[in-house]
């Protein structure tokens, strides 16, 4: 078992948009920034599991579509006055592909 | 190389400066600051509740010495600045310090006027200024028995107020008959003086002090009619003087206060002011949120952004004795070209006069019920014309049924556990922990850190008299125009405007034309300026999902566990067998897990994935129905009644004309949520007046009634008109949607609109300019004709299908 895991073409995901990779227990929220740089995070917000992959992305953060928490979607973290994180998984573009390290 | 900045004066102003500038350019400048107490930056407003035992020192720092190590700043503390040398650029201490600058922010603040009276300079004779003066007061409190405070206004209320917590016996001696002349009108201060002597407080009004008594330590003072009181100590709290004396002395130009531009510049232009040393367009201010404005709008200059400009604030006060509620702002007294109106109840201890001009609020005093003091104080500086609610005023926002809250108004008197905020659960101890423990100062603080009033914001005057009474007088930032979002300092109309204006027809020429900070904006600006654009440029402007809340962009409701909710249109609330076999199969085959009938007459289906959605609209557009938008920022539902086909007192064709209302309006995007009904009788029993836009029909007629609200607010219609024939409603309704979709700021629904510009400036928009009338229903229609095109049928044909469907991988 390769570490990277194929994802879709890069063009799949829309700038400042997100797809959804479904593992088998999980979900993982794919988001790609204005400058192509792609993100990956669990797509479960850290204060009530609301589902980042739905939010607006704006710069390298995003906005949960529950509650407004804004996470940090390089780390994970929660900004501004919320404290919480969730996890993140290491991405890569090769030849206009989106790869993601096994996340397990 | 860094550039050198100075900062004199370790005070609130100063630091916030320094904060403001860290934030924009932290790597600007080398800072040092000189401070004369031998403290970090404390809260000088905060010192009230200090003497009167309700909070430590500890609690009231709000930058401790840690703080300037961790950016990197020289802190010179106890050291007094004697000398600023100009022409070398630099600044000397009194013990010899010297230290070079580039830019200098002079914040020297204020100091206690103290009575040139003989016997002033005796032991035990101070003002009410630092911490210094708040240990002495603490000290000759454990020591001595009596107290007399000169000076009745706000600072020296709270003094006795402290001290008498402290266990002295106070004597509060004032010059005029009036307590708290520059806040109070005489019935107000009169309620106040009675309140303060059941708690104990005595007052010697009317009474000019003619000399402090004693040897070397003060035993009393002598008034010029001959009276004398003995007491052990003398605070003089008759007020504050800007301290400007070392900027006078370098040769800046100082009239009442060092003279500062716009861009809080002194004179000399490597020299900037701020705080309570600064006189700006001839006023010097006293209290926290214009000192903050200001060093907001150097720190922009000093980092060289160069654009925010300092227009002067307009201020109220709220007093900080415990049980007390007061509230003050602006020309209370008013004069020959004014007018006041004016609510006394003596018994239950509630004042409210209003002073108008032109029917502009200018002024006001509360006491007792201060809960509308923000409300007031809002309207004052938006310059609100209030002639169409004149009668109702003095009774407060609070309109009839307003959720929750009811007679809960008088914030002082509440019990810590009382629940404030009900969407999160958020009571008064904990806002006020917060407030402490966290330091705020503003509302959006308040609601960052405790999410109370961040909801569905019912509660935020609730949460502003808290805080106005903890943090004291005009506690927030009150800027006086409200930017958009934090992306911008400019407001939405001047947004808006610059669309029209420049024909900016992309979000990114919007953000270059305003000097947008962030590269892509945020979700507040970027959702309002993607409205703003579809407005404006109807059929060229190309929608952007990504800057749509996901509700919008899926074209379904998100719900707490991500899964969505469908309501297909009915237009009119009807529906046909057919169709309600169509809904049934469609919740049997996508496994629906509640069927749910909604408010506005539809049927909702809960508990759909989003995978599931593109095929579900596709049946039920097979069925012959379109999305009904229960998800937008728009048209959502006509409500009826049967009307005349059916009813006994129906007057007109009331369900024919809802639907001809929803054939109009459906697909409409608009600034909010956007409800219609139509009546068929006065019975009402569409509830057409807590709707947006409501037709009640009558005989003659149909009465067109705009800006109601049935949620956190309820709000009852304004009536706008009464027409004749169904053509005109059609008419008149598409002229009212329109200008409320130019008008409005995105996410302000028509009843905050309506009491925002005035039904006034409607009705001669719309009912008396025919002509105009009619533009901006051609208008509507224009818009209508590119939005009329149904969503739903366009995802199930295929468009943005990623979107949907979501990918699977193998991880094992």
């Amino acid at each position: 078992m390769s570490k990277w895991i194929e994802i879709a073409p890069l063009s799949d995901i829309p700038v400042l948009g997100s797809r959804v990779v479904k593992t088998d227990s999980f979900s993982i929220a794919v988001f790609r920034g204005t400058d192509d740089s792609v993100f990956a995070i669990k797509d479960a917000c850290p204060h009530k599991d609301g589902p980042l992959s739905q939010g607006i992305m704006h710069g390298t953060t995003v906005t949960c579509p529950l509650h407004n928490w804004k996470i940090n979607l390089a780390n994970g973290e929660a900004l501004g006055a919320d404290e919480g994180c969730t996890n993140v998984f290491e991405t890569k573009v090769e030849n206009a592909i989106v790869y993601l390290k096994n996340p397990q | 190389m860094k550039a050198n900045l100075v900062l004199i004066g370790n005070g609130m102003a100063g630091v916030r400066a320094l904060e403001e500038l860290l934030k924009l350019e932290p790597e600007k400048y080398n800072i040092t600051v000189f401070g004369e107490e031998p403290y970090g930056n404390y809260n000088r407003i905060m010192l009230s509740p200090v003497l009167a035992n309700e909070k430590t020192i500890e609690q009231i720092m709000l930058n401790d010495e840690q703080w300037y190590i961790d950016n990197g700043i020289t802190l010179h503390k106890g050291k007094k600045v004697t000398e600023i040398n100009r022409i070398k650029r630099e600044v000397v201490a009194d013990d010899g310090t010297t230290e070079p600058y580039d830019k200098l922010l002079v914040a020297t603040g204020s100091t206690s006027f103290m009575l040139p009276l003989p016997g002033a300079d005796k032991e035990g004779v101070i003002g009410f200024r630092d911490i210094a003066d708040v240990d002495t007061m603490i000290d000759i409190a454990s020591k001595h028995k009596k107290a007399v405070v000169i000076g009745g206004g706000l600072l020296g209320l709270e003094a006795a107020n402290g001290l008498m917590k402290q266990g002295m016996d106070v004597t509060v001696v004032h010059l005029l008959d009036r307590l708290m002349e520059r806040q109070l009108d005489g019935p107000a201060a009169a309620m106040l003086k009675t309140s303060l002597e059941a708690s104990g407080m005595k007052f010697l009004m009317s009474h000019a002090t003619d000399e402090i008594n004693g040897d070397d330590r003060v035993t009393g003072l002598t008034f010029k009619n001959g009276d004398y009181i003995a007491t052990d100590l003398v605070v003089m709290a008759v007020g504050i003087k800007p301290n400007f004396n070392l900027a006078q002395e370098s040769g800046l130009h100082c009239e009442r206060g060092i003279v500062v531009s716009d861009t809080m510049q002194t004179f000399d232009p490597n020299i900037y002011s701020v705080g309570e040393c600064v006189q700006h367009r001839g006023t010097t201010y006293g209290l926290v949120a214009p000192l903050f404005e200001q060093a907001k709008v150097a720190a922009n200059h000093l980092a060289e952004f160069g654009i925010a400009r300092y227009e002067g604030t307009v201020t109220s006060t709220m007093l900080k004795v415990t049980g007390i509620d007061l509230f003050s702002a602006g020309d209370f007294i008013g004069d020959d070209t004014t007018e006041e109106l004016v609510f006394q109840d003596v018994a239950s201890g509630s004042y409210k006069k209003i002073v108008l001009k032109d029917n502009i609020l200018i002024g006001a005093v509360l006491y007792g019920d201060t809960i509308d003091g923000t409300w007031y104080f809002q309207m004052m500086k938006d310059g609100t014309n209030v002639a169409d609610f004149r009668s109702t005023l003095l009774f407060g926002q609070a309109h009839l049924g307003d959720s929750g809250h009811g007679e809960e108004t008088r914030i002082a008197n509440m019990p810590l556990t009382a629940e404030i905020c009900g969407c999160n659960g958020i009571c008064k101890g904990d806002i006020l922990d917060a407030i402490n423990d966290k330091k705020l100062f503003t509302l959006d603080d308040v609601r960052a850190h405790t999410k109370a009033s961040a909801s569905c914001g019912s509660c935020t005057g609730l949460v502003e008299s808290i805080l106005a009474h903890t943090v004291g007088g005009d506690y927030s930032e009150a800027p006086s125009k409200k930017p958009l979002c934090g992306c911008t300092e400019h407001s939405h109309d001047e947004i808006r405007a610059g669309i029209d204006a420049n024909a900016l027809k992309t979000m990114q020429a919007v953000r270059d034309q305003f000097n947008w900070k962030t590269p892509d904006g945020c979700p507040a600006c970027r959702t309002s300026l993607n409205y703003y654009l579809l407005c404006s440029w109807p059929g060229e402007y190309k929608d952007d999902a990504q800057s749509r809340f996901i509700n919008e962009r899926a074209h379904a409701n998100i719900q707490k566990d991500g899964s969505f909710s469908v309501i297909p249109r009915m237009f009119g609330g009807i529906c046909t067998a057919d169709e309600l076999r169509a809904i049934a199969d469609a919740a049997d085959k996508y496994d629906v897990r509640q069927i749910t009938l909604t408010g506005g007459q539809r049927i909702a289906l809960f508990g759909l994935d989003k995978a599931q959605l593109p095929e579900i609209w596709e049946d039920l557009n097979t069925a012959g129905m379109v999305s009904g938008h229960a998800y937008g920022k728009a048209l959502r539902t006509v409500k009826t009644c049967v009307g005349s086909d059916w009813c006994r007192f129906g007057t007109q064709d009331s369900t024919g004309l809802g639907i001809k209302l929803e054939e109009l309006t459906w697909g409409s995007w608009m600034p909010h949520k956007y409800k219609i009904a139509a009546s068929g009788c006065p019975r009402n029993c569409a509830e057409a007046t807590i709707k947006d836009f409501g037709v009640v029909c009558v005989d003659s007629g149909y009465e067109l009634h705009v800006g109601g609200n049935g949620g956190i607010k309820v709000r009852v219609t304004d009536f706008l008109a009464k027409v004749k024939t169904e053509e005109e409603v059609l008419e008149y309704c598409g002229a009212f949607s329109q200008m409320y979709r130019e008008d409005a700021h995105y996410l302000e629904r028509t009843a905050p609109w309506v009491e925002r510009v005035g039904l006034s400036s409607i009705k001669a928009a719309i009912v008396e300019d025919e002509a105009n009338r009619k533009v901006l229903h051609e208008r509507f229609l224009h818009g209508q004709s590119f939005s009329q095109d149904d969503p739903w049928k366009q995802h199930a044909d295929g468009k943005d299908a990623n979107e949907f469907k979501s990918i699977k991988i193998t991880t094992a």
